[in-house]
This record gives structure tokens, C-alpha cells and sequence, in this order.
């Protein structure tokens, strides 16, 4: 089966680059076995929440100029990348996902604990914090009853420290109480689905409505609009305070929806989308792939002129760690990383770690490396590439969509040139 | 360092241990957002299997409500075998006996065997309204399930009496495991196989006392009778695969079973024959993407077509091949249905307990087809078919009748 382009993972960076080829009018299909980190979503989108060197960053364009050079970041180079960031919120409307930010400097966000932690755009159910302290005097925190997944108390200690009054209340709805006879189903996704009915949307409201008294604003869990956008508008309209969605533990309810999104809006502009499926055996000629199989087709082959790796890091299997080293699974890719394995980790949990860091080798067009050699037409993207640590600098959604962006054009820079 | 050795040779069967509790199976199951009996996949799963590993006591009789369609697995970003580990849960500690209904419903080819021979007299029966009360009332077949029709004439013996002699004119072969849709209840979609395969230079040839593939069997918990059938349809494609390029399918489902069921559920070995059985659609791609052969379609062909992936087509990952084969024709006006469950499940959604579960499941593919409104849907599953005509009024026709209706040449 040919293609222009075939992409190997379908989360963040796998539909970004997938959506910029396919709107670019190449024939693109998206391997991808199993669904994305997406689900996990703190609901904001993080682009560099601290330097490498452990500071702080707040005006991001600044911030680029101190990273090092195998940094993806610095493969993109500061001028395409700041272009980039400028037009990103344009290329999520494009697909019908609505950011909310400043893409130059960054915001804070109210984790699921309640902690404050520095973030880049959000999702739309979310709004971003100017800084550390609390924009209102009192509020109020409203859960649905039986829901374990968000703490009131959590929250209500963190924003009382910061000296915000808070009160916390309970949401009992009805039709919400048959979720309750499943302890492991009274979970965010299938509250959503009880909330996206109207008439319980409705009740939500009114009950809110009851509750609510002096307090500036409500401050719910991210469980509404499992399918439905623009519900924090909504919900702000009838109830006629702020309000200001806390993400839940996993699975992400916005998060879920985002995704479902941007796979709809691919396969609506063209794409082919295989879920469940998983690559395996790449034909190599030479320097370039010549086709791929999967585990579905079986003999039938998947050709194409490029291709991306957007495999994503240890959790999607993108990577594997034997007691010796690390591997990528589906190419055998070379990998930057340490090769004493005492230094892959540091025992203190908390810490930074080296392996977070590891992933695949690239040249500065993000071409894949094997055995020393470029591979011409074989692209990386998201978090199988090596040389960042975005769980320590907080930087994978910003890894994952501007790698994707950027692999896209040099693919199509490539075609262009050849024409 | 031999600690490590061992956690990384230490995968068991059905991979349980990798399932790191995200809950994505949960968001992707067409059962939990309607019953709220049913725990979900990841509790019914891998976290009962750790329970159950300890005493069998922990089994839980809810995981009868899983409808086996694999969606979990397909959402899983770990490969954990969900959907296996809950079936095989259901067969090892499932103390229920399959009742008088469950055995009628499973039993495909004996009760097909019988009905076919008083086709007429059954197919009218079943439709009477007290009939189907007594069903209801005494076998707990719901009221108001409409009831595939039997033919009167099997289609292995239309194809003895009418396909056998013009076979052996073609130089290559392909054997036809046609399930027990075709042969009892629908002998016009093996007649349009035999005709497409025939159009492309394939002659058909049958497997001589085909067995029903245990779909059914499996998911009532008739096992001994499920690993009987098994053996023998391994036994005898292994045998028709050395005169035959492939052993072909026309339903998702045996497919589905043949490759995957019978070494997972069942622990028959398919490993001589998994490669070269699979779905005619597949095969017919690769036939016409290598150019070996050609179809000559009709100039006059024109229809709006719904394509819907059955659960297990969705599993298979082939979907995009019945999809791609009738986008192929000429005239053909394409949408691509969202990926949902119809709610049937083969013989789940017969029976009474299940009847509101079943239609609520399917409701939203049902409402998305009233709303582009086709002229038929194309599915490759028999049971997605009955639900869908019984649920919207639209017809459904399976891709390879489509073909044939497509092409040149007489029926």
C-alpha cells in the first residue's frame, strides 16, 4: 500500500506532523498501536518550564539561547522555532482546538494536588495563572460526589497557605449514582459521559448555583466535555461566577477529547489512521527505507518516500531498556545515552533522570542516525528523540508539537526540491 | 544481573503483569457507559487476574457482560491481551452451565442443519408473535429480536450441484471456509465469493465436513465442543493448503477466531495455516495492488455506500481493505462510518438480559447511519448485519457481494 508519508505513532507529535503533511496535500497514514499519552494530559501544554541548568524560565524566547546543542530545540533553531510558536495556537484552531496562553512567555497551573507549577498554553477548559499566587479572595471547590480522583482538601490546604478562603462542596447527581455501584468505574471519563447529557449538565448547574455565595469562583475537576468543547463557557454563563477547571488524575477527560480531535480532523483532511497496529521489519536499501510491515497486514507492505518516528519514549515502547542499554525497537536506531547503566537513574526518585533524557541520535534536519550513517528519508519526532529531559524541564508537549512541525517541513522542503 | 534476566524473561501468557492501570480500556469499552453491572476491562482484566491467580473464588460472574470485541486491546497502550485474559477467566472459573438457549444460540451449524431442511415452516414460525413470546418466556430470547431467515438450500449444496464442475478449469485455487452465515442462512454471498474469486482466475474448492468456527461455542462456554471444532478445521486447511494458495473467509468473526481465538482461548495450535487463512478482502487487495489480476466493473454501477468495521475487523486491523476494495468502484459514493460497536455481539445481544444493553450500545452507530442516510451499509460481519437491518432499516451487504454485484459478468 503506498503513501507519501507514512507516520509510526499516533499521539501529539505523530497527528501534528501527520495533519501539517496531510493539509500540505501529501497522502499520509499513522501506524499506531494503542492510544497516546494524550490520556494522561494535565490539560496544558508545557514548552521549557525550566532550563536544563535548573532556572526557572518566564520569557521564552530568551530562554532558547542557553540550550545546548543536541537540545531538539536547538536542531529546530531559534528563529524557525519562535515562527513556530508564533502560529501555534492558529494550527490547533485549524483543527478545531481552541489554546489559551501567551506562546512567548509562561503561565501557572493548579495541579490535581494542588501544587502551583509553571506551564505554557492550555486546553480550553483551562486558564493559566499570571503567577504563584491566587487571583481570588475566596472559593469554592465543588466535587462529584464519590469522586476519589480530585481532592478538595488537597487544594483547598494549598490556596488557604497562600491565604484564599475556601469552601468545598459536593455534587450529587442522580443519574451518577449507578457509577457508584462500580467503585473502579466512578472514574473521570465515565462521569463525563453522565455530564455530557444536558439535563445533567443542567442539575450540575443548579446545584452549583445553591452552593455557591460570597465566593469569586467555583473550581471544579476536569470531568466535562468528554465529547463537547467550549463547556467552560458555558458552564460560566449559567452559573455567572468563574470557572476554573482543575485537571483529575488520570485519564484526562480534555485530554481524551483533544486527541479524538485531532484523529478526526486527520482522517477528515485524508489520512489513514491504523489503530492497534504496530510496525515492524523496515526494508532498508541503503541509506533510505524502503518500506515498512505491521503486524496486521502481515506480507502486505506499507511504502512510502519518508518517514517518522514518532514512537514516543519508554511507556509507548518506543524505546526499551535491556540490562545493557538502550534500544529502539522498531529500526535499531542509534541512541544518545550513558553507557554506564549506574548512571541511568538516580535512586533518589525525585531527581532528575538521566534516562528520561535518552532517545535516538538525529542530524540537525532530525533525520534518524544508524550506525553512524544517516538515514535519508527516515524523520524523528516527539519523544523517541534524544539530547532533552522534558520530564525535568518540563518540555514535552513543546518537543512533541514543534519536532512535528518541523519534521513536516523539512519533508516537505525535501519535496520541493527534488521537484 | 540475573535479577534482571529474570524480570525481563518474566512475561506470563497472557501479559497481564504489563498493564500499568492508566484505565485507557475503560474510556474505549462499549459496555461500561451502559451497564453499570459490568466493573470494566481493566478491573475484569488484569487487576481480577492478579485476585484470581490467588483463588479462584475471586471470579466474578459480571465478566459475562463483556461482549469480547476486543476494543480494549486495541486502545491498550501496553499490548495487554485484555479482552483474552477476561475469556479465558470466564472459561477457567465460569461454574454456569450453558442453558437450553445458550446451547441453541451456539450451536450454529446443528441448529442450521435442521432449520434449513424446513427452512419455510421455521422462518415463519419464528416470526409469529406468540412463538416469540414462548422464546422469550421460556428460552429467554428476546421478543423483540428479529431472526436471521434460513435458506432452504445449503450453500454446499448449491455449489456441489452448480460451482464444483467449473472449479478445476482454473489453474490456482483458493479453499472457501464459508461459516455457517453462508451456509444456512445466506448461500448468496458464497455464490457472490465463487463468482468474484472465479472473475480474478481463482477457483474455489470447499473443506470437505467444515466445522463451525466455535465463535459462538466459545463465548457460551461450550469448550470441549469449541477445541473439537478447532482441531478439525486446522486439520483440514492444513490439508486443503497444499493445493490451495489460501484459506479464505467472508465473516470477521470466524476469521477472527480461526487465527486468533483458537491459539489464545483454546490452545489449539494454528501456527501450519494462520498466515495464509485470512479474509478474502485481504487477499483480494493483494491480488489487485500486485497487479496480478483485474476486476472489469459495470459502467452503470452507482451507490452510496456506508462502510462499517466490525469490532473483530477492527482487531483484525483490516478494515481499511473492505474500505479500500469498494472505494475502488466505479460509482461508488464512500463515507467511512466512526469506529462503534453495533451492540449485537453475535448471540450476546439475543438474549433477553442484554436486549436494552445491546440497543444502547449500538445507538450511536445507528443514529450516525440514519443521518448520512446510504444506500446500504457494507459490513463484514453477519451479526453487525442482522443488528443494523433490524435496528435502522438499512440494508447491509458484506464488501465481497458488493464486488460481485459490481462487476461484469452473469450471476
Amino acid at each position: 500500500m503506498k503513501f507519501d508519508s507514512i507516520i509510526i505513532g499516533g499521539g501529539l507529535s505523530g497527528l501534528v506532523c501527520g495533519l501539517r503533511l496531510q493539509k500540505a496535500g501529501r497522502k499520509c497514514a499513522i501506524i499506531s498501536s494503542g492510544q497516546s499519552a494524550m490520556h494522561f494530559s494535565s490539560g496544558y501544554f508545557d514548552f521549557l518550564d525550566r532550563t536544563p541548568d535548573g532556572k526557572t524560565t518566564k520569557d521564552l524566547k530568551e530562554a532558547l539561547g542557553n540550550l545546548p546543542e543536541e537540545h531538539p530545540y536547538s536542531k529546530i533553531g531559534k528563529e524557525r522555532l519562535t515562527g513556530y510558536m508564533g502560529s501555534v495556537k492558529e494550527f490547533f484552531s485549524g483543527c478545531g482546538i481552541k489554546l489559551g496562553g501567551d506562546p512567548f512567555s509562561n503561565g501557572y497551573r493548579i495541579t490535581p494536588t494542588g501544587n502551583f507549577k509553571p506551564t505554557w498554553l492550555s486546553l480550553e477548559d483551562f486558564s493559566l495563572l499570571e503567577n504563584e499566587s491566587v487571583p481570588w479572595k475566596k472559593v469554592l471547590i465543588a466535587n462529584i460526589e464519590g469522586f476519589l480522583d480530585f481532592n478538595t482538601s488537597f487544594i483547598a490546604e494549598s490556596l488557604e497557605s497562600r491565604g484564599t478562603a475556601c469552601r468545598t462542596s459536593v455534587i450529587d447527581i442522580e443519574e451518577m449514582q449507578r457509577l457508584r455501584r462500580n467503585p473502579s468505574e466512578m472514574r473521570s471519563a465515565n462521569i463525563a459521559r453522565v455530564l455530557d447529557r444536558q439535563e445533567c449538565a443542567d442539575k450540575a448547574v443548579s446545584q452549583i448555583k445553591q452552593q455557591l455565595q460570597d465566593e469569586e469562583a467555583v473550581l471544579l475537576p476536569a470531568v466535562f466535555g468528554l465529547r463537547t468543547p467550549e463547556v467552560k463557557d458555558r458552564l460560566t454563563k449559567a452559573i455567572g461566577r468563574e470557572v476554573f477547571f482543575v485537571a483529575t488524575m488520570p485519564p484526562s477527560v480534555p485530554g481524551i477529547r483533544t486527541q479524538m480531535r485531532l484523529k478526526e480532523e486527520f482522517e477528515a483532511s485524508g489520512g489513514v489512521f491504523l489503530a492497534g497496529d504496530t510496525a515492524l521489519s523496515p526494508e532498508l536499501a541503503g541509506s533510505r527505507v524502503m518500506s515498512i510491515g505491521t503486524v496486521n497486514f502481515g506480507d502486505i507492505r506499507l511504502e512510502a518516500d519518508s518517514y517518522v518516528l514518532a514512537t514516543g519514549s519508554f511507556f509507548s515502547k518506543g524505546l526499551s531498556a535491556t540490562p545493557e542499554r538502550i534500544v529502539e525497537n522498531i529500526f535499531g536506531l542509534d541512541i544518545i545515552s550513558d553507557t554506564q547503566r549506574e548512571r541511568w537513574y538516580d535512586t533518589d526518585f525525585f531527581n532528575r533522570q538521566n534516562y528520561i533524557s535518552y532517545g535516538i541520535r538525529t542530524d540537525s534536519r532530525m533525520r534518524c542516525i544508524k550506525e553512524g550513517s544517516t538515514v535519508e528519508n527516515l524523520y524523528a519526532a516527539g519523544s523517541v528523540l534524544g539530547g532533552s529531559n522534558p520530564l525535568y524541564e518540563g518540555s514535552g508537549a513543546g518537543t512533541a508539537i514543534f519536532t512535528a512541525m518541523y519534521v513536516a517541513d523539512s519533508i516537505l522542503s525535501s519535496v520541493n526540491t527534488t521537484l | 544481573m540475573t535479577e534482571m534476566k529474570m524480570q525481563e524473561n518474566n512475561i506470563s501468557e497472557n501479559n497481564f503483569e504489563q498493564c500499568i492501570k492508566c484505565t485507557v480500556c475503560t474510556v474505549y469499552c462499549p459496555v461500561v457507559p451502559v451497564n453499570p453491572e459490568y466493573p470494566g476491562p481493566k478491573q475484569a482484566g488484569p487487576d481480577g487476574e492478579r485476585l484470581r491467580l490467588k483463588k479462584g473464588i475471586f471470579f466474578d460472574q459480571t465478566l459475562k457482560y463483556c461482549l469480547n470485541c476486543k476494543r480494549c486491546e486495541v486502545a491498550c497502550p501496553s499490548g495487554v491481551r485484555i479482552g483474552d485474559i477476561i475469556q479465558a477467566a470466564k472459561i477457567r472459573y465460569g461454574k454456569s452451565r450453558p442453558k437450553l438457549r445458550d446451547f441453541m444460540l451456539a450451536s450454529t451449524d446443528m441448529m442450521g442443519g435442521i432449520a434449513t431442511k424446513v427452512a419455510p415452516v421455521v422462518n415463519a414460525t419464528l416470526k409469529i408473535k406468540p412463538v416469540k413470546q414462548i422464546m422469550d418466556g421460556v428460552l429467554k430470547i428476546d421478543h423483540r429480536r428479529s431472526f436471521p431467515e434460513y435458506s432452504s438450500q445449503t450453500f454446499e449444496s448449491w455449489f456441489r450441484k452448480n460451482a464444483l464442475r467449473d472449479q478445476e478449469k482454473f489453474d490456482r485455487h483458493v479453499a472457501y471456509f464459508h461459516g455457517c452465515y453462508a451456509n444456512y442462512n445466506y448461500p448468496q454471498l458464497g455464490k457472490d465469493f465463487v463468482k468474484v474469486m472465479n472473475a480474478l482466475g481463482y477457483g474455489v474448492r470447499l473443506l470437505d465436513g467444515e466445522k463451525c468456527c466455535g465463535v459462538a461455542l466459545v463465548s457460551n462456554g461450550m469448550i470441549n465442543q469449541a477445541t473439537r471444532n478447532a482441531r478439525r478445521n486446522i486439520k483440514l486447511m492444513e490439508g486443503a493448503l497444499s493445493s490451495c494458495e489460501a484459506v479464505l473467509g467472508t465473516s470477521s468473526s470466524c476469521s477472527f477466531t480461526i487465527r486468533d481465538e483458537y491459539p489464545h482461548l483454546l490452545g489449539v495450535d494454528n501456527s501450519s495455516v494462520r498466515d495464509r487463512m485470512e479474509l478474502a478482502v485481504k487477499f483480494i487487495y493483494r491480488l489487485l495492488e500486485s497487479g496480478k489480476a483485474k476486476l472489469e466493473f459495470r459502467d452503470d454501477f452507482k451507490a452510496r455506500i456506508a462502510y462499517h468495521v466490525p469490532c473483530h475487523m477492527e482487531k483484525l486491523g483490516w478494515g481499511i481493505f473492505s474500505a479500500r476494495l469498494v472505494k475502488m468502484i466505479p460509482g461508488v459514493e464512500f463515507t467511512m462510518l466512526d469506529s462503534n460497536c453495533c451492540g449485537i455481539a453475535g448471540t450476546y445481544g439475543f438474549k433477553k438480559e442484554n436486549y436494552e444493553v445491546s440497543q444502547a450500545i449500538g445507538k450511536p452507530l445507528f443514529d450516525q447511519i440514519r443521518a448520512v442516510d446510504p444506500d446500504y451499509v457494507a459490513c463484514d460481519c453477519e451479526t453487525c448485519k442482522w443488528q443494523i437491518e433490524m435496528s435502522t432499516g438499512y440494508k447491509v451487504m458484506n464488501p465481497i457481494s458488493i464486488l460481485a454485484a459490481a462487476i461484469k459478468g452473469r450471476d
